[in-house]
């Protein structure tokens, strides 16, 4: 029977969003207060879902211990605490708009979990608690999966 | 597939009650709900927005604006009313948390189009929380008609 699995991990981290090519006021209009250029920070919270079989042997769908070391290693690490806009690959380049950062998350994460028994099937992102954004799948283009 | 959800609170009162049902019907089935003089609620109301990441901005659509279209269309309309005598789509109908969901996806879908017509996202789903034990949702869209069946012919009576 197919399960889903969500496991949880936050960080907390600080960015802006602007575009160099637009003036302060248009900043403002498409980013809000987010455009500030000093920055501001958010304590992220991040669920990723797995899908998979449970293992007939070990009752587990992946290994939780191995899912916990890879969300820390990959996403915890190298965010938590940071300045994404100036530490983070690719957000020297790239807005870290919500969605965005979810599919750095997506980008990141998916190879470790497209296994012969497991699949990737959801990253949810919270910028705060009225706030996320969901990603069910993005192909090695960028472009949103089907 | 990338989509984005974000949340809203507005306070409302409302009492069910339907005209089609005697008193004691009214009770049995709407219990405290249907106490003669109403009663509140903070709404919790998510709304689910899904397209395509713009490449240069990196937004599905801009906050800001997500935020004025809801403040305009949906909380000035809800916050701090009574549903049953303040909000006209609800003179003929209960104002179940059903119904109201049907009632804001209504009027999401309706001005949407007007409001965001560069952009290809769309809203494809919408949760309400009448309490934290109480949650109902809908896919996006849903037709008029649906709301149109559950429309009774009869003002619902409130006493304020």
């Amino acid at each position: 029977m197919l399960m889903f699995l969500t496991r949880k991990a936050e960080f907390s981290a600080s960015h802006f969003c602007r575009l160099p090519s637009l003036s302060d006021a248009e900043n403002v209009d498409l980013f809000g207060e987010e455009a500030n250029p000093n920055g501001h920070g958010h304590n992220y919270i991040v669920e990723i879902t797995v899908q998979g079989e449970p293992d007939p042997l070990t009752g587990m769908v992946v290994d939780l211990k191995e899912m916990k070391e890879i969300l820390e290693r990959e996403i915890v690490v190298p965010m938590d605490h940071r300045f994404l806009n100036f530490e983070v690959p690719p957000f020297q380049e790239l807005v870290p708009t919500t969605a965005n950062v979810a599919r750095e998350i997506w980008r990141r994460l998916q190879p470790f979990f497209s296994t012969p028994d497991t699949t990737l099937s959801r990253v949810r992102l919270y910028e705060t608690a009225d706030l996320y954004v969901e990603v069910s799948g993005i192909d090695t283009s960028g472009e949103d999966a089907a | 597939m990338t989509t984005l959800t974000r949340l809203y609170r507005f306070p409302a009162s409302h009492r069910l009650h339907s005209s089609a049902l005697s008193e004691a019907e009214n009770s049995r089935v709407y219990g405290k709900c249907n106490n003669p003089f109403g009663h509140g609620h903070d709404y919790i109301l998510q709304l689910l927005v899904a397209g395509p990441v713009e490449p240069e901005t990196g937004l599905i659509v801009p906050i800001p604006a997500l935020d004025s279209f809801v403040e305009r269309y949906v909380l000035r309309r809800l916050a701090f009313r009574n549903l049953n005598l303040d909000v006209p789509q609800f003179a003929n109908v209960v104002p179940t948390t059903e119904n109201l969901v049907l009632v804001i996806a209504d009027l999401i879908e309706r001005h949407w189009p007007a409001s965001f017509t560069e952009r290809g996202a769309s809203p494809c789903g919408l949760k309400i929380d009448e309490t934290d034990r109480n949650r109902f949702e809908v896919l996006l869209p849903v037709t008029a008609r649906r709301l149109a069946s559950n429309r009774l012919n009869e003002r619902v009576p409130v006493h304020v």
